[in-house]
C-alpha cells in the first residue's frame, strides 16, 4: 500500500518536471525567479479549484458547478467584499454553508450529484450575471498585495502551491477526520456502520469544497484585479483534468492533495509551454488535450508495471 | 400501471406542458401556434443530442460523453467547408458530417478501451483535440450553408418543422431499437451490471464501443443540422449543448445510475428546457434571474422524481 501510495505521487510529480525541463530548454530564460512567477501565475486559482473538486471526487461524487461558482465568488470579490467588506464576508460564508447543505441535501435524498450540481451551476451563474451583468468590479487592495507579493527564493505562485499542498495534505491524508473522509468514498455503509454520522461527514466535504472554491475566486480576483460573471468557467474541466492528472480516481476516495496541485501546475503549464512552441493558435487547445492524454497513458504503462511487478 | 403518473417520463411532459401554459397564459392565448412551433424546432437539436447522452448514461455510473459541443462544432464545420455553398451538395455535406461523427466516436472509444481511461476524462481531452481540428478548419470564415438545405433546415412539413420530424424519427428509431432489438437488451443489461452481463454472454465491449459510436453520430447530426438552421456553423455553436444534452436526459427520467432509459422523456425535456426559457422571458426576468430559476427547476425536477421513485419502492 505504501508502495502505491508512493507511485500515486511519483507519476504526476515527473510529468510536471518533464514539461518543465522543456519549457526551460526552449526558453532558458523561463529559469529565472520572474520567468516561472509568469509561468505559473495563474496556478493558484486553478489549484484551488482543483483541491476544491478534489474534496467532491473524495467521496465518490463529481461537481460540475465548480467554474461558475468560482466565477460567482470573483464577482462577489470584486464588488461586494471591495466595497462593504462585512457584507461582502458574510456572502462568502453563506456560499460555503450553501455548499455544506447541497452535500447534505445531496446524501439524504440520495441524489445524483452530477445532476445537483449541473442544475446549481446555472444559479451560480444567474446569481454572478445579476451581480456583474457586465465585466467589471475591482479587487480589494490587501488581496492584490497579497496575490503579487514577492516572497525571497521563489515567487509566490509557486511559494502558494506548496502551501496549499502541505495544509491539504495534512488536512485531508493525515488528520483522522480526513482518514474518516475518504473512508465515506471508500465505502459509505462501512463508515455508517462504524458509527460515523456519514450525512455530516459529506456536508463537511462539500463544505471544504466550498471554502477551497471561494478562495480560488479570492485568488483569481487579485491576479486579474476584475471579474466577470464568466470568468471561470473553463475551471469546471480544469479541475476534473487536474484531480485525475495528479494520481486521483473517481471512484473510492483514492485522492491525492499533493497530485491534485501538481496536476493543476501541470495544466497550466501545458498552455505557457505550447505558446513557446510557437505552435499556432488554432492547435493550443488540442495540444493541449494531447498533452493531457499522453500523462494519462504515461499512468497506464506505470499501472502496468506494477501489476508486473 | 394504471397510474400514468407511475411512468418517468410523464414528469418533463407536465413540466413542459405547464411552461407552455403559463407564457400562454401572459398573452391570452395568442400565438399559441408559434410558440409550440418554435419549440419544436430548436428543442429537435436538444433531443437528438439528448438520445445520444441518453443512450451513453444508460451504459452505466461514470459513462458520460463531455465531448458531444466539439463534435457537433466540427462535424458542422467541415461539412460547411466540404459544401462550400453549391447547390446539390446537401448530401455530400452530410456524408461528411456523420464521417467526422463516425471518426470522433471510434477515437473516443479507443481512448476509453486502449488507455483504459474513465470516459468522463477520455471525452474531455479529445473535445479539446477536436475543437482545436475545428478552429484550424474554420479559420473564422462563416460558410452559408447551401440554399436548398437552410430551407430543408428552417421548413416545414404537414405544420411541424423538419428538424422535428428528424428528431422524431431518431427518437422512434432508438425507442423500438431499445424496446424490441438485442442491442438494446444488451445495452440495458450492461448498463444495470456490467460484470453480470459480461458473465452472461453480452459482448460488453462491443455495446459500449457502438454506443458512444451513435452519441457522436448523433451530435454530427445535430449539428449539421443546427449549423444548416443558423446559417452557418460557429465555433462556439455547440457550447450550451454540454449541460442542456445531461439536463435533458435527467429531467426525462433515465436513471443516472444507468441501465434505465427513457425516450419520450428526452423529447419533454427538451421542449422543457425551450419552454422555461421563454416563459421566463415573456415575464421579464432579466438573464441572471432566468438562469437561477432554470438551475432550481432542474434540481426541484430531480428531487421530485427521486421521491417518486422511493415511494413505488
Amino acid at each position: 500500500m505504501s508502495l502505491l501510495a508512493r507511485y500515486r505521487i511519483i507519476l504526476p510529480a515527473v510529468s510536471l518536471a518533464v514539461l518543465l525541463a522543456a519549457t526551460f530548454w526552449m526558453q532558458p530564460r523561463a529559469m529565472s525567479y520572474f520567468g516561472l512567477n509568469l509561468l505559473f501565475n495563474l496556478a493558484v486559482p486553478i489549484a484551488l479549484a482543483t483541491i476544491a473538486q478534489m474534496m467532491i471526487i473524495m467521496v465518490n461524487d463529481i461537481d460540475l458547478s465548480v467554474g461558475a461558482f468560482v466565477s460567482l465568488v470573483a464577482c462577489i470579490t470584486a464588488t461586494f467584499l471591495n466595497d462593504a467588506p462585512v457584507l461582502g464576508l458574510a456572502m462568502l460564508l453563506a456560499l460555503i454553508v450553501t455548499y455544506a447543505v447541497m452535500g447534505a441535501v445531496i446524501h439524504a435524498l440520495d441524489l445524483p450529484a452530477i445532476v445537483v450540481t449541473l442544475g446549481m451551476s446555472f444559479v451560480w451563474g444567474g446569481i454572478a450575471l445579476f451581480i456583474l451583468p457586465s465585466p467589471g468590479g475591482s479587487s480589494p487592495g490587501w488581496l492584490r498585495t497579497l496575490m503579487t507579493v514577492k516572497p525571497p527564493l521563489a515567487p509566490m505562485a509557486v511559494v502558494a502551491s506548496v502551501v496549499i499542498a502541505v495544509v491539504t495534505h495534512f488536512l485531508v491524508i493525515r488528520s483522522g477526520l480526513g482518514t474518516v473522509l475518504r473512508g465515506v468514498g471508500g465505502n459509505a455503509r462501512s463508515v455508517q456502520r462504524a458509527g460515523w454520522p456519514v450525512i455530516r461527514l459529506k456536508a463537511l466535504a462539500y463544505g471544504l469544497a466550498g471554502l477551497f472554491g471561494v478562495l480560488a475566486g479570492m485568488a483569481l480576483v487579485g491576479l486579474t484585479t476584475s471579474a466577470d460573471a464568466n470568468i471561470a468557467l473553463r475551471y469546471t474541466l480544469l479541475s476534473i483534468a487536474g484531480v485525475i492528472l495528479g494520481g486521483g480516481e473517481f471512484t473510492g476516495g483514492k485522492v491525492s492533495p499533493t497530485g491534485a496541485v501538481i496536476g493543476a501546475l501541470t495544466l497550466t503549464l501545458a498552455s505557457s509551454f505550447l505558446s513557446f512552441l510557437r505552435l499556432s493558435p488554432d492547435w493550443q487547445i488540442g495540444a493541449q488535450g494531447a498533452i493531457l492524454i499522453l500523462v494519462l497513458t504515461a499512468r497506464l504503462v506505470f499501472r502496468q508495471k506494477r501489476a508486473e511487478a | 400501471m394504471t397510474n400514468p403518473f407511475a411512468k418517468p417520463w410523464i414528469w418533463s411532459w407536465v413540466a413542459a406542458a405547464l411552461a407552455f401554459a403559463l407564457t400562454l397564459g401572459l398573452t391570452s392565448g395568442r400565438g399559441a401556434g408559434e410558440l409550440a412551433y418554435a419549440a419544436l424546432s430548436f428543442g429537435a437539436f436538444a433531443a437528438i443530442v439528448g438520445l445520444g447522452q441518453m443512450l451513453v448514461i444508460t451504459l452505466g455510473p461514470g459513462n458520460v460523453d463531455l465531448s458531444i459541443p466539439a463534435t457537433m462544432t466540427l462535424s458542422a464545420t467541415l461539412a460547411l467547408k466540404a459544401m462550400g455553398s453549391d447547390e446539390g451538395t446537401a448530401l455530400l455535406g452530410l456524408v461528411v458530417a456523420l464521417g467526422a461523427g463516425l471518426g470522433a466516436g471510434l477515437a473516443n472509444y479507443a481512448l476509453i478501451f486502449l488507455l483504459r481511461l474513465p470516459p468522463i476524462i477520455a471525452t474531455l481531452a479529445a473535445s479539446l483535440v477536436y475543437q482545436s481540428f475545428a478552429i484550424w478548419s474554420n479559420r473564422g470564415l462563416r460558410i452559408k450553408p447551401p440554399e436548398g438545405l437552410a430551407d430543408f433546415a428552417t421548413g416545414r412539413f404537414l405544420g411541424l418543422p423538419n428538424v422535428a420530424w428528424v428528431g422524431l424519427a431518431l427518437a422512434i428509431v432508438v425507442w423500438v431499437v431499445l424496446e424490441r432489438s438485442v442491442w438494446g437488451r444488451w445495452l440495458l443489461a450492461t448498463g444495470q451490471q456490467m460484470r453480470v452481463a459480461r458473465l452472461a454472454g453480452v459482448p460488453v465491449e462491443l455495446v459500449r464501443a457502438s454506443t458512444y459510436v451513435t452519441v457522436a453520430v448523433f451530435a454530427a447530426l445535430s449539428g449539421y443540422l443546427l449549423a444548416s438552421f443558423s446559417g452557418g456553423a460557429a465555433l462556439n455553436m455547440g457550447t450550451e449543448y454540454l449541460l442542456m444534452s445531461i439536463a435533458v436526459v435527467v429531467i426525462g427520467g433515465t436513471s443516472i445510475a444507468g441501465g434505465y432509459s427513457n425516450v419520450p422523456g428526452v423529447w419533454g425535456a427538451a421542449l422543457f428546457m425551450f419552454l422555461v426559457v421563454s416563459m421566463l422571458n415573456s415575464y421579464g426576468a432579466g438573464a441572471g434571474v432566468r438562469n437561477v430559476l432554470t438551475g432550481a427547476i432542474i434540481i426541484a425536477i430531480v428531487i421530485a422524481a427521486s421521491t417518486k421513485k422511493r415511494g413505488r419502492a
